[in-house]
């Protein structure tokens, strides 16, 4: 079971690979026939396909929740990929509100990354901790999971319009942070790609090191050390020597780890413009080229209106709620608390600037942007970076 | 107050800008513009119409979105640098905050402790800030939701031409057999759930208005919400204490008046067996290590009976056996007993046998209960302990006299007196663990360790709190406010009869995509056409 549930996710993750290519297929069939009323043959393979790569990733949640006994919401892999699988859902809803297989062509790389992304941490089924044994853990994780799903197609929305409205004919501050939007999305690939690598090549080297508090301990790395512990001592023989030794209070092997995926983005992008010798927005720019501007702005406004009250649900009232019934009280202030609250303020303040400011447009779309840059920095940072109750990582 | 008299004949208050009731422009500067403002029916908010007094000053300045958009943003911010290190409440106490800082991050932790970022989420500061933010959404509530009230209820169904031509969705469109036309889009405005009201001809189908008091309910829920907040600084409506009680103990639980006692009978730990649980868990418990699977206290809560005399022990009533386990605690009468820790293998009891140091003969067993040891121990034939002092969790002080550092048995140390039939006086000896100090020369007689018993404790947080209840009404009237707010629109669709033409207007507080969409599938095959986006078409021209 447990490997079925496994082959389920990956059947998964490779049904919307095809289906990504199908979305963007529809889009260059539609060139000469602009007039056509509603998706094409490709969109609807397309979309087709997404939904079966979506019945099969529900397939891997339900065959693990069997396996585990509890719903696999617990841990950075099992978390990520929910997260992917409320974003195709969520996808698959206003695909059929809006009937557009633009979107398509950028949500399913962003749930493609995500699963990729996860899929590099701890796939062991765990068992729960006595604070996670709760009915509370799927009603509060999954909600918040929908809810940050669904206004993370306000991103995908986003990103569709600033491609297609920023002037790709001159450099610009524009231009450089939508290049900063695509160069964060490339050094997730870079990061799947040498975490992959190096665990393919069983790469292993053990350090003795002296933590900040004088303590000797030991570290195993799983890719060549740049960044090496403090006073780090390679242990195993004929192993990669750090380049530079870091003080005792940063976690070198973490600033190892964003290095080599800053490193290979790097590599990655400059490749790409040396070849292409384009932007990536300027790329990207023919495959918008027919869709509405004030279409994109409202399907971004629209998935923040659905996914605002959602997200407070699940991400404040059941995490309240079941806050004051493990810990005594429902709110701690707690780092993944807090993110969670800076979140909801973030898209209230997005909510009232559109309201009330007439932010339309453009800086709607960089405000969703940034929005989901919160979102992901909640998932991300706050589990491996800043460790508190939540933290997966410990 | 002046009010302001429309030619339509409604008096609407000082200040409005489109008329409550037909919708004419009334303010001069309005009506250069191409379209009108509709953000709040033109009506009359106090903030817009004086600047006058200090009252005025802050009215308008708490009610301006723009600056609850920074009060938000600011909050926001702040929030996020109190999440850069540990708050104090989450640094292990090993060493005083102050240095703890330093010593861990280096002068940016030292930076941080001095700025009090370490308390950050109750620093005065961030507290006036939140309540910037509370005081602000009543005055921009209030602000707003009194003349939009008045201008939603007072509107006409037949609206001023330049009203209509002033909207953002709007078409002049010539038709022929009308009247056929009419019955069809009204009868498609019905099937759409439109509320249909008919004047002179003209037609207003209005839907989801109830949507625009969504903002300000959940407005009013976040306030009520904050009040609760606010509440749990009263004296009584919050309890917070931690109580811990060793297995077999019976302890009152405080703040509950002496009314309650609760018996702690047991504390379970397990943890995770790589054999017996799960087998899919066997990968994930080898490469952790140990799982722990429960933390539970087997309890018994007990009620006082009568009144208590003094001196003597409370008589009690079980109330009930409970296992309190996390997520599960026990309630009762507005409390909850939370399992939040516990501590292992606590040293309960000590035994020794008095013994002779020569002949090693042994005259019998002290059992000391360190947590409330006797004074004298019998032990027959004329032997006898005196215990003369003890010291649960003992060391030596600066001036190397014995003292106590707490009085959990962590390291018990005692004074003993020997009595035994040849030394009468009794022999004196200090005694610790693996340490024995004879102070005045040496004895005849030993105390001889032989064993400890020991005891788990459960640590029990004790918490009332009855806020809850508000904070929890606050967060429903919220959610209420915000799905009302989000999930449905307030729509309006004007249609007047202009000579022979018919003028068709649309308004929707957000959503236009879809209200034209409406639009479109209402009047198709009517002969009617449809209107236009006078905003897009703007946009194009650029
Ligand atoms: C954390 C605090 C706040 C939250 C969560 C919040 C939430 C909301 C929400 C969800 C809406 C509806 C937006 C929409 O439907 O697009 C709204 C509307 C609004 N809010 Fe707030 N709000 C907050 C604070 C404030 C503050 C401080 C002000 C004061 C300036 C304010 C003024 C308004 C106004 C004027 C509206 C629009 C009402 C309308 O046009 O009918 N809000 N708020």
């Amino acid at each position: 079971m447990v490997s079925l549930s496994g082959n389920l996710l990956f059947a998964s993750f490779i049904l919307y690979l095809i289906a990504t290519v199908f979305f963007a297929g529809s889009i260059k069939d539609k060139k000469g026939k602009l007039k056509e009323k509603g998706p094409n043959k490709w969109a609807k393979i397309a979309i087709f396909i997404t939904i079966i790569g979506f019945i099969s990733q529900l397939g891997y949640f339900i065959t693990r929740w069997i396996v585990a006994g509890h719903a696999p919401v617990s841990n950075m892999f099992e978390f990520g990929t929910f997260f992917a699988l409320s974003l195709v859902g969520a996808f698959i809803v206003l695909y059929y509100m809006y009937k557009t297989p633009l979107l398509g062509v950028f949500t399913l790389p962003v749930a493609l990354l995500l699963i990729a992304f996860s899929s590099m941490f701890s796939r062991d089924i765990s068992p729960l901790i006595p604070a996670l044994q709760s009915h509370w853990l799927y009603i509060h994780v999954t909600t918040a999971a929908l809810g940050q799903a669904i206004l993370g197609m306000s991103f995908a929305a986003g990103l569709i319009y600033l491609v297609k409205a920023i002037d790709q004919s001159k450099p610009s501050k524009r231009t450089f942070w939508l290049e900063t939007i695509m160069f964060g999305l490339i050094c997730t690939l870079g990061f799947v790609l040498v975490t992959t690598t190096f665990s393919l090549l069983d790469y292993k080297a053990e350090f003795n090191w002296i933590d900040k508090n004088g303590q000797q301990l030991k570290q195993e790395y799983t890719m060549p050390a740049i960044t090496g512990p403090n006073e780090g001592e390679l242990l195993t023989a004929g192993k990669f020597e750090p380049l530079v030794e870091m003080p005792g209070i940063i976690n070198a092997k973490k600033l190892n780890t964003v290095v080599w995926s800053l490193l290979s983005g790097t590599i990655i992008y400059l490749l790409f413009r040396l070849i292409i010798r384009k932007r990536v927005g300027a790329v990207l720019q023919p495959v918008v080229k027919n869709i509405k501007l004030d279409l994109v702005d409202e399907i971004g406004y629209r998935s923040v209106l659905i996914g605002f009250p959602v997200f407070t649900l699940g991400a404040l009232i059941f995490a309240m709620i079941w806050a004051q019934i493990a810990w005594t009280r429902f709110w701690g202030w707690d780092p993944k608390e807090v993110w969670a609250l800076i979140t909801f303020l973030f898209y209230a303040a997005f909510l009232h600037l559109r309201l009330s400011k007439g932010w339309h447009g453009e800086k709607s779309a960089w405000l969703a942007v940034v929005g989901f840059v919160i979102i992901m920095f909640n998932f991300v940072a706050v589990n491996l970076v800043i460790a508190g109750l939540h933290s997966y990582a410990g | 107050m002046k009010h302001v008299k429309c030619e339509c004949g409604h008096v609407n208050p000082h200040g409005t800008i489109l008329c409550e009731a037909c919708g004419r422009v009334l303010q001069e500067s309005e009506k250069e513009k191409q379209l009108v403002d509709m953000r709040y029916e033109g009506s009359a908010r106090r903030s817009q119409t004086y600047n006058k007094t200090i009252v005025d000053k802050v009215w308008n300045f708490f009610s301006s979105v723009k600056v609850g958009v920074w009060l938000i943003v600011i909050t926001l911010i702040a929030s996020a640098l109190g999440t850069i290190f540990p708050q104090e409440m989450y640094i292990p106490p090993i060493m005083p905050a102050a240095e703890y800082y330093e010593d861990q991050y280096g002068w940016i932790g030292k930076l941080y402790y001095d700025l009090g970022f370490h308390n950050l989420y109750s620093s005065w500061w961030y507290l006036v800030l939140i309540a910037s933010i509370g005081i602000s959404l009543v005055i921009c509530s209030l602000d707003r939701v009194i003349p939009l009230w008045r201008a939603l209820k007072a509107q006409r169904v037949s609206r001023h031409e330049g009203f209509l031509k002033r909207q953002r969705v709007f078409g002049v469109s010539e038709a022929s057999n009308l009247d056929e036309s009419y019955e069809k889009v009204k009868e498609r405005l019905k099937a759409k759930r439109y509320n249909i009201r008919e004047e002179d001809g003209n037609i207003l189908a209005e839907k989801g208005r109830f949507s625009r008091w969504g903002p300000y309910v959940n407005h009013i829920g976040l306030i009520i919400f904050l009040i609760g907040g606010m509440l749990r600084f009263v004296p009584g409506m919050y309890i917070d204490e931690v109580l811990w009680v060793r297995e077999g103990e019976t302890k009152v639980i405080p703040e509950t008046d002496g009314q309650y006692y609760l018996k702690n009978n047991k504390f379970i730990l397990e943890v995770y067996d790589k054999d017996k649980d799960n087998q899919a868990f066997s990968e994930a418990i080898e490469e952790k290590g140990m799982v722990a699977k429960n933390y539970q206290s087997n309890v018994t809560l007990y009620k006082k009976k009568g009144e208590t005399v003094a001196g003597q022990p409370p008589e009690l009533e079980k109330v009930k056996d409970y296992p309190i386990k996390v997520n599960e605690p026990l309630k009762f009468e507005g409390y909850a007993l939370y399992q939040v820790s516990y501590k292992l293998d606590e040293l309960s009891k000590m035994t020794f046998t008095l013994g002779n140091k020569k002949s090693n003969e042994s005259f019998g067993e002290v059992k000391i209960d360190l947590n409330d040891p006797k004074d004298r121990y019998d032990l027959g034939n004329g032997y006898a302990v005196e215990v003369v002092s003890y010291f649960p969790d003992f060391e030596f002080d600066d001036s190397g006299e014995p003292v106590t550092k707490s009085k959990v048995p962590n390291n018990p140390a005692f004074v003993f007196k020997m009595i035994t039939p040849d030394k009468k006086e009794g022999e004196i000896s200090f005694v610790a663990i693996q340490q024995t100090i004879e102070p005045f020369g040496d004895n005849e007689y030993k105390m001889n360790f032989s064993g400890i018993d020991t005891k788990n404790v459960s640590s029990i947080t004790v918490r009332k709190d009855l806020t809850l209840w508000l904070i929890a009404f606050g967060g429903l009237i919220f959610m209420i406010g915000v799905a009302q707010g989000s999930y449905w629109n307030h729509r309006r669709i004007w249609i007047r009869r202009v000579n022979d033409e018919v003028w068709i207007a649309g308004h929707t507080n957000k959503n236009w995509h879809g209200l034209k969409r409406e639009i479109q599938a209402v009047l198709e095959d009517t002969g009617i056409k449809e209107p236009e986006d006078q905003m897009q078409k703007e946009e194009n021209k650029e």
